[in-house]
């Protein structure tokens, strides 16, 4: 599959503090790639170093099969961002905003076409006002009519919900989804919570200090073969001692506190409840989980 | 470039605070027009006092011509500060507020914005010089009327027929244009290294402060460095207001006394800002940005 983005080697040092070390993946034409880490794992620094914020200490970019250094006017064209907040000039209004970055990248667009892009937004009503007066959901959605008006390849979001609602992360992720299958665009998603990446990536790397930890399709990450399943009993000793001497004895995980954790196929799941039920061990809890989600929560409680 | 620069220079007049300067040198000027107005021959008489003795002035030594040379005298020293209000801003006000981060992820290069920028803070300068020799000037003119323009020098006093004035003017302001840029690239440069506008700001007038007083000490061992001080070539715009002599002791009109010190201190100032700007380009190009 053709690639987006490659990045081979990224190091930044910031003094003898290395924010990313080594960092190597790939990210495919058409797909929604979930980038993810801890606070503080390197994401924003690698995001930073993508859209030529910062100089790598060391490593190579290239977006659409061109070096950044050399192309960056070039691909910057073909690239919508939102780096962390979503800052504008304060004392413009949005319609004078997105007037304004419109031209820098070129266009000359019509007012009639600067509504269009802020009425897809929801903004239309709100074209007149000073940005100062906009609550962070709105600076976040005129931060994606600019990012969004010059026709993208590329769309970049670093932390695109922080700050926002339910609804309005309801609203941007559904935004994301439409973007990437209605008009093809490629989404590169930063996010330190696995639950706004998992509904909507196709692939997915996690990154914890500067480094890979894991990274692939999200269909191969989700894999319902490697389903950990946590379950809580009126008694767990026993409950503990019966799935030793069962069939189960194989599909215990080691002990990582009260609760007990098996790992199997999620379609296994009734049959082990059929098991405790039949040895008269009453259920308090049956959580299944995937396999990145537990490497996932066992990365960040190492951290922690 | 040209967009860059027009989305500059609109950023710049969007801000009310781009206006507090135009205010505050209106102020200014009104109320030295005011007070010259109402009690200008006092001023005059005070002046000249160790002059009367000698001489005897005839017609309207109060005009518009020497007001505006009083206001310059007074108020060039203090512009810096309020060109160091937008200039020190430019970058710095960008990365307090984030939009710097917004404005390097649009397909512009960072040489383009530093100039784009600089030429925007340049042009503010112009507008600020251009309002100041409207008030100052062409104000003073119509308020005072015009006459001969007598100046007093340190050792001799200087008269500047009627006719020879208003030319030594454009040429005075244009140096001072050049002095404020000066100004202006070294508060944009110190504007690179700090995410916040009042570090900047403070710095550069604390440095003005600093080298003007550096400039004008009479002691033997900052003399020494004083012809490598920009602020020492700031004041070159006086001499315009001094002319050459015949032999006979009479003045000859349209003529300079000290050209060279006027070239000498225009190439100091260039020096000096194409310095500022050559640095602030390298140290931009290389900055990261974190905030």
């Amino acid at each position: 599959m053709e690639s987006i983005i490659e990045v081979q080697r990224l190091t930044k040092q910031f003094g003898h503090i290395t924010a990313v070390d080594n960092l190597s993946f790939e990210v495919p034409k058409g797909s929604i790639f979930g980038f993810l880490g801890q606070n503080g794992a390197g994401k924003s620094t690698t995001i930073r170093m993508l859209m030529s914020l910062i100089t790598p200490t060391s490593g190579e970019i290239q977006f659409f099969g061109m070096p950044l250094q050399e192309k960056r006017k070039l691909i910057l064209k073909k690239i919508g961002a939102i780096i962390e907040k979503p800052d504008m000039y304060g004392y413009l209004s949005a319609y004078d905003n997105l007037k304004m970055f419109a031209r820098l990248n070129g266009l000359n667009l019509t007012q009639s076409q600067l509504i269009h892009h802020l009425e897809q937004v929801g903004l239309a009503h709100r074209a007149d006002n000073k940005v100062k007066t906009f609550s962070q959901g709105m600076k976040q959605r005129l931060g994606l009519a600019i990012a969004l008006m010059h026709n993208p390849s590329l769309i970049v979001l670093d932390e695109p919900t922080n700050g926002l609602d339910p609804q309005g992360i309801a609203d941007i992720r559904q935004l994301i989804m439409q973007l990437n299958t209605e008009r093809q665009i490629t989404i590169f998603l930063s996010s330190h919570l696995l639950s706004e990446i998992e509904q909507i990536a196709t692939h997915i790397l996690i990154i914890d200090k500067g480094k890979k930890v894991i990274a692939d399709s999200a269909k191969a990450l989700f894999n319902p073969a490697d389903t950990i399943v946590e379950i809580n009993t009126n008694n767990n000793n026993n409950a503990l001692t019966h799935l030793q001497n069962s069939q189960w004895q194989h599909n215990l995980q080691q002990n990582r506190g009260p609760n007990i954790f098996l790992k199997m196929h999620y379609n296994q799941i009734p049959e082990l409840n059929k098991f405790l039920f039949e040895h008269n061990i009453q259920l308090l809890l049956l959580q299944p989980r995937h396999s990145l989600e537990d490497y996932f929560l066992q990365v960040t409680s190492n951290i922690q | 470039m040209l967009t860059l620069l027009q989305v500059e220079l609109y950023k710049i007049f969007k801000r009310p605070r781009t206006y507090i300067a135009f205010i505050a040198i209106a102020a200014l000027i009104g109320i030295i027009q005011l007070g010259l107005k109402l009690d200008g021959d006092a001023y005059v008489s005070f002046v000249m006092n160790n002059v009367e003795q000698s001489f005897v002035f005839q017609g309207n030594l109060l005009n518009g011509y020497l007001v505006c040379y009083i206001i310059l005298q007074l108020l060039l020293v203090h512009v810096p500060l309020l060109i160091a209000l937008v200039a020190a801003d430019m970058v710095s006000g960008e990365a307090n507020i984030g939009t710097l981060r917004l404005l390097l992820t649009q397909p512009v290069s960072r040489n383009e914005i530093i100039l784009a920028k600089f030429l925007a803070a340049a042009i503010y300068t112009l507008l600020l010089l251009v309002w100041m020799a409207i008030l100052a000037l062409f104000v003073s003119m119509w308020l005072f009327g015009t006459d001969d323009l007598i100046i007093q020098k340190t050792r001799y006093l200087v008269q500047l027929s009627r006719n020879d004035v208003f030319w030594r003017y454009i040429g005075a302001f244009g140096f001072a244009l050049l002095a404020m840029l000066t100004v202006a690239a070294l508060g944009f440069l110190l504007s690179i290294f700090a995410d916040n506008s009042i570090g900047p700001i403070v710095a550069t007038i604390s440095i003005i402060i600093f080298l003007t007083i550096l400039s004008t000490m009479s002691i033997p061992i900052f003399q020494k460095i004083q012809p490598y001080l920009f602020t020492t070539h700031m004041v070159a715009w006086k001499e315009f207001f001094d002319l050459k002599v015949n032999a006979d002791n009479a003045a000859i009109n349209g003529t300079i006394q000290n050209k060279q010190q006027i070239i000498q201190s225009a190439g100091i100032l260039i020096l000096h800002i194409v310095v500022f700007i050559g640095v602030a380009m390298y140290a931009f190009k290389r900055k990261d940005i974190l905030t």
